[in-house]
């Protein structure tokens, strides 16, 4: 953009890097990009619609808080996706591009899903619990390592090989739906165990999705200071900031990348076994639902700051459960919702440039702040 | 001269932040000379050329070109100019061949005639007495291949005025006379030519003016004819300073280190240590010397473990303990092992210290697994920090500041201060005071003494002469990865350093 | 023998659209910026174009198709390169994240797309599922006379005409990028924009073209799959993962649009091949369906074993670049 501007003598603007942005201003500054978004979402709606954005963004706080069950539908979709966020942080954090969540999360639900098949009637429910647990960390574990151990031995670009790794998942899991199919001939599992609830997660506190919550926080509060203060997430840190650095401080690059890798894999894995045991009770190769995806969006947009992604992913599912609402209540397509998010994400990231930066104008010599 | 100079520099200033790199600098360059841009690492002459180039943009001031004033936002809008700069990083693309890297971004037709084009840099290079093959990649050159592709790219763009960045610092003594006979030539054609250096003796063979630079600012500018070194240093150091670098005497020397025909190969296959030898004794300062790039990193490097010896020995022998063979470990192993040995990185920020982290994270980065907790102990090298602040008078707003928003000075005292804290018995410093004030220098040489005093190895590598030849108890000298010589820096000369730095293979003397 | 031919074609089928998105991604990647929003591209492209074809096609009593054609390409083409200059604008004026601006961008395509192709024929008045068979038509047209020919007519002039530009669109891009000063330009802001804003290159503007014209060619993998493959209907998420396979196929052609011009043909033949394997189960055809993914990570991880300079992601894929850092 800066390039149209030929032929001044200098230039229009010019952009430099903010010392520091407060936290309040930072904070307007991301509200006012929110506001922007929902007035652009307005003004689509209204076109393509004709409908009252009003009442269009009421329908959508109906939708996603409006009744009791909604709100918990709500919580346990946000603890989901707060949960995949919480588990690519460490890779994150160590500029490692994990966008293979998705794939991470379908394997650790298919072993979750296994194990609930196969042992189901057959084991105590606490060791079915634990077996059911640690299948799906194992094959969380193992979806993440593999393409962290070629990165660490060969370098092999790991945005791509994770990214790859996700659609193998996924044929994995239609693979194994036919043989578990229920009935037969529906390609779909159906509800597994749905007499016996075997391996279903079950109430705590009298909530539905209790497990789901003191799960999902307690991993959410164990990496914010897994990464803030423990010796191996000081190690992430390193291999994040200067390759260089971590090699001078006798680090093992290699070695902090797979196991790093492992965690954030087996996180994954973990939220698969939400999805499932405690959320789905069925496997398809669409129960991660993009969620890996988003939630490389999540992280990002909370400074990989676990605590800011519990605000983030409530909003961005708040936003989804609306616009399905919306889609019933006006008739309209549930995918308005994506469209929706997509705008708000983009605001959202382009705001970071003016938090970051300051854009002074040059014109007559006056250097006016942003 | 009645001539419109071709470019002048009028109050330009430039800051990074809150540091001020150059400040109301005004300054002509004429048609037909070369001129030196004298000064200190640090003293801002790549930033002021940067700004002529159109890779940086000045905060205030003017640039007027053959008397015009202009804008330069990008390089783009110095080629037109005539302006060509060649950086001392080579900007190069290293899978494109020579040719193609030198009518990268030119204008013309748009299918493109590579035969034409390396016709036509064949006619320049012949010219010139260059050697280049302009179908070979990039990736496949030498250093000064390299820099010869850059050279010619700015010859092939018509060039008028040839600004070159330290462009002596990689070459060897034959390449260097090749190449000031090649801007003989482009002076004879009118051409105004800018070299920056900090090399006295290039200044004076070369250029036809000087302009001196000092922390960012003009100190002036005289003809070469009548300057000499003793009056060029003292512009570019202010006042001509004894250096009183307090020296004590070695004593109970105890052997600490002892490399055995060292040799070391980089991944592109270039020999970097040709077979080093030398030993380390407890209580002396063993200086390194040697042109940039000589080998110092790699031989400071392979010895931490953080590069693998290809072949040779490295030995470490603690006190009260058997010798411990270093060669084969690496920096993992050897920390493991609790070798103190402690090291200060010349790339201060992107190794030594991590700029986004906090002083207390800082601290504990060679530390911090000691103990087996899952969890990290900040209170200890919380006081480590504060310490520091306090013995070594560190300008910080507090212990939880990023390090990277520190001046250059507190920054190496902060690392300096670290790497001592460990108790170190030997400690190996690079180019400990590069960009430092005279202040923090003299704190740093202090602190390096007072080590010595305490028994400690210490090597240190160094760039100004002067300094190694008052501070260290011998100086070893490097030429092109190898050991050309070792001397008693109580009496060996400036004069015979240089001789040593600059002996290559199969040539006697420069 | 005629199996053989139908599994031709249907391969050839199945990979062009990929051949599409992988050429615009292939473009976009030379300079530097790693867009993984392919899919989201792709769905605007096909949306954009299907929308422009029906809403015409409803507004006029005896539609042309020639005209429905040049409509939906424009459509197709507009959107494409709308998508690309939203990556654009966030990733280069705006510095935010390659990565994260690409899923965005895929999470806002892949939702247009669907949301427009449920809801079109609602929004404007019509009923059931759009549908613009003359439009449709005109992308399938077959080369005439030569498609007559026996065998040799059927395997390689029956397609329509997107199918041919996408080849000829290959070889243009890889004559373009290796052997013009604009395609020498992008691969020098690609490997290293520091040095092509030192050669004088506008490395920002580079950027800029280079995305938005390769959104566009995303945008007609969309068109294709729309108008020639699906015959100018919508089926929602009916693009499958065509758009990650895109992505997959620039790296196994090595950045190289020769390379994938076959490479689509392979990919199109391995994601059918699990049809036309006699006795396979439908477990195993799931597995099947795996191959073009799973080859992919062969090839990358054998290229990054082999080092070979040529064969590497462009050197600054996915890495900002803003002059005044330095």
């Amino acid at each position: 953009m800066m390039s149209k501007l030929h032929g001044l003598r200098e230039p229009l603007f010019h952009v430099s890097k903010r010392d520091e942005c407060g936290f309040v201003k930072a904070c307007l500054i991301r509200l006012a990009a929110i506001a922007l978004a929902l007035c652009v979402c307005a003004v689509v709606i209204f076109f393509l619609t004709g409908l009252n954005p009003l009442e269009v963004y009421e329908a959508v706080i109906d939708g996603a808080v409006g009744s009791n069950r909604r709100l918990w539908v709500t919580i346990r979709d946000a603890l989901a996706l707060l949960l995949i966020a919480v588990a690519i942080t460490p890779a994150f954090r160590m500029r490692f591009w994990n966008v293979g969540a998705e794939g991470q999360t379908l394997a650790g639900g298919l072993a979750t899903a296994a194990v609930m098949i196969y042992f189901g009637d057959r084991v105590p429910s606490a060791l079915l619990m634990a077996m059911m647990l640690a299948a799906a960390l194992l094959a969380g574990m193992l979806w993440g390592v593999i393409p962290a151990i070629f990165k660490a031995q060969w370098n092999t670009n790991e945005t791509l090989f994770t990214l790859m790794m996700n659609y193998i998942a996924t044929q994995l899991v239609a693979f194994c739906i036919v043989f578990w199919e229920n009935p037969s001939g529906s390609n779909s599992v159906g509800i597994i165990n749905q007499q016996t609830r075997a391996g279903w997660l079950g109430e705590l506190f009298g909530l539905t999705y209790g497990w789901n919550l003191v799960i999902v926080v307690a991993v959410t509060a164990f990496v914010y200071f897994y990464l803030r203060d423990s010796k191996q997430g000081y190690e992430i840190a390193y291999v994040g900031q200067s390759v260089n650095t971590a090699r001078y401080a006798g680090i093992s690059v290699r070695r902090v990348i797979i196991r790093t890798m492992s965690i954030s894999g087996a996180l994954c894995g973990l939220a698969g076994f939400i999805l499932v045991s405690g959320a789905g009770h069925t496997i398809s190769t669409g129960i991660a639902g993009g969620r890996g995806f988003t939630a490389i969006v999540v992280a990002w947009l909370s400074k990989l700051n676990t605590f800011t992604m519990m605000l983030v992913s409530f909003l961005l599912v708040f936003l989804e459960k609306g616009a399905i609402q919306i889609a019933s209540q006006f008739s309209l397509n549930e995918n308005a919702s994506d469209m929706i998010t997509g705008i708000l994400l983009f605001f959202v990231l382009g705001c970071e440039f003016f938090i970051q930066y300051k854009v002074e104008f040059r014109r007559g010599r006056k250097a006016v702040r942003e | 001269m009645k001539h419109i100079p071709a470019i002048e520099l009028k109050h330009l200033t430039k800051r990074f932040g809150k540091i001020v790199a150059n400040e109301d600098i005004s300054l002509s360059i004429r048609e037909g000379e070369i001129l030196a841009i004298l000064g200190e690492n640090g003293s801002g002459k790549t930033t002021l050329m940067n700004m002529i180039s159109g890779i940086y943009y000045p905060d205030e001031g003017e640039i007027l070109v053959h008397g015009e004033p202009v804008s330069i936002r990008s390089p783009r809008d110095a080629y037109p100019l005539g302006i060509g700069m060649i950086h001392q990083h080579f900007k190069l693309v290293d899978v494109l061949t020579a040719a193609e890297n030198i009518v990268l971004g030119l204008p013309g037709r748009q299918r493109l005639d590579m035969a034409a084009v390396a016709t036509k840099i064949n006619q320049l290079t012949h010219r010139y007495g260059f050697e280049l093959d302009p179908f070979k990649k990039v990736y496949e050159m030498s250093v000064s291949e390299k820099q010869t592709v850059e050279i010619v790219k700015m010859l092939y763009r018509g060039a008028k005025i040839l600004i070159l960045d330290e462009p002596t610092a990689v070459l060897t003594p034959q390449e260097t006379h090749r190449l000031f006979d090649v801007l003989r030539n482009m002076r004879a054609d009118g051409n105004a030519i800018v070299i920056i250096t900090h090399k006295l003796n290039e200044v004076l063979e070369l250029s036809d003016r000087v302009a001196v630079l000092r922390k960012g600012r003009y100190i002036g500018s005289v003809d070469t004819a009548s300057a000499s070194i003793a009056s060029l240093t003292e512009m570019m150091v202010g006042k001509r300073v004894e250096l009183n670098i307090v020296r004590s005497e070695p004593k109970q020397l105890k052997r600490r280190l002892a490399v055995k025909d060292v040799s070391c190969v980089n991944p592109e296959g270039v020999i970097t240590l040709n077979h080093v030898s030398f030993t380390l004794d407890g209580g002396e300062i063993l200086g390194i010397a040697g042109v940039a790039g000589s080998g110092q990193r790699e031989l400071l490097e392979t010895i931490a473990g953080l590069t693998k010896a290809e072949s040779g020995e490295i030995d470490y022998f603690p006190p009260n303990h058997e010798p411990q063979e270093l060669t084969k470990l690496s920096a993992v192993e050897i920390n493991r092992l609790g070798v103190r040995l402690s090291f200060v990185p010349e790339d201060r920020l992107g190794m030594g210290l991590v700029g986004p982290m906090d002083m207390v994270d800082n601290m504990m980065i060679r530390s911090y697994k000691r103990g087996g907790h899952f969890w990290v102990d900040r209170k200890a090298p919380r006081s480590l920090a504060e310490k520091i602040i306090r013995d070594l008078e560190v300008v910080t707003p507090g212990v939880g500041t990023p390090v990277g928003k520190l001046s250059g000075g507190n920054v190496q005292k902060v690392l300096v201060g670290r790497e001592i804290a460990s108790n170190p018995i030997v400690l190996m410093v690079a180019y400990p005071v590069r960009g430092l004030d005279i202040h923090s220098s003299h704190t740093i040489y202090r602190l390096l003494d007072e080590q010595k005093r305490n028994g400690v190895a210490v090597l240190c590598v160094g760039e100004d002469l002067d300094v190694l030849l008052a501070l260290c108890d011998r100086i070893l000298v490097m030429c092109d990865g190898r050991v050309t010589g070792i001397v008693d820096a109580r009496t060996a000369t400036k004069e015979q350093i240089g001789m040593l730095m600059m002996r290559t293979e199969g040539s006697g003397k420069p | 023998m005629n199996t053989i031919l139908i599994f031709i074609q249907n391969a050839i089928g199945q990979g062009i659209g990929i051949l599409f998105g992988a050429n615009g991604e292939i473009l976009t990647e030379k300079s530097g910026n790693l867009n993984l929003g392919v899919p989201g591209m792709m769905y605007m492209g096909g949306i954009a174009g299907l929308a422009g074809a029906y809403l015409y096609e409803n507004a006029v009593v005896a539609p042309v198709p020639v005209v429905g054609m040049l409509i939906a390409l424009v459509c197709a083409l507009v959107a494409g390169t709308l998508g690309g200059a939203i990556y654009s604008v966030l990733t280069i004026s705006l510095r935010a994240n390659q990565n994260v601006a690409g899923l965005a961008l895929t999470t806002f395509g892949v939702g247009l797309g669907n949301f427009f192709g449920g809801s079109l024929s609602k929004l404007s008045g019509g009923v059931g599922q759009i549908s613009v068979a003359a439009t449709a038509g005109a992308f399938r047209q077959p080369i005439p006379l030569l498609c007559d020919i026996p065998v040799i007519g059927e395997a390689l002039f029956s397609y329509g005409f997107l199918t041919y530009f996408a080849i000829a669109l290959s070889v243009y891009l890889a004559w373009y990028i290796r052997r013009t000063r604009r395609g020498l330009n992008l691969r020098a802001v690609g490997e290293s924009p520091s040095t092509a804003d030192a050669a004088g290159i506008d490395v920002a503007r580079y950027k800029y073209v280079a995305t938005c014209v390769g959104g566009a060619i995303c945008g007609l993998g969309g068109l294709y799959f729309v108008m020639e493959y699906s015959g100018g209907t919508w089926t929602n998420n009916g693009f499958g993962d065509r758009g990650w396979l895109a992505i997959a196929l620039v790296i196994f052609a090595r950045w190289n649009p020769l390379h994938a011009i076959w490479g689509s043909i392979l990919f199109g033949a391995l994601y059918i091949l699990y049809l036309y394997i006699p006795g396979l189960g439908r477990s195993m055809q799931e597995i099947f369906k795996m191959l073009p993914y799973f080859v992919t990570i062969v090839v990358l991880v054998l290229t990054s074993l082999r080092k070979k300079k040529e064969d590497q992601p462009p050197e600054s894929l996915g890495q900002p670049f803003f002059r005044e850092e330095r």
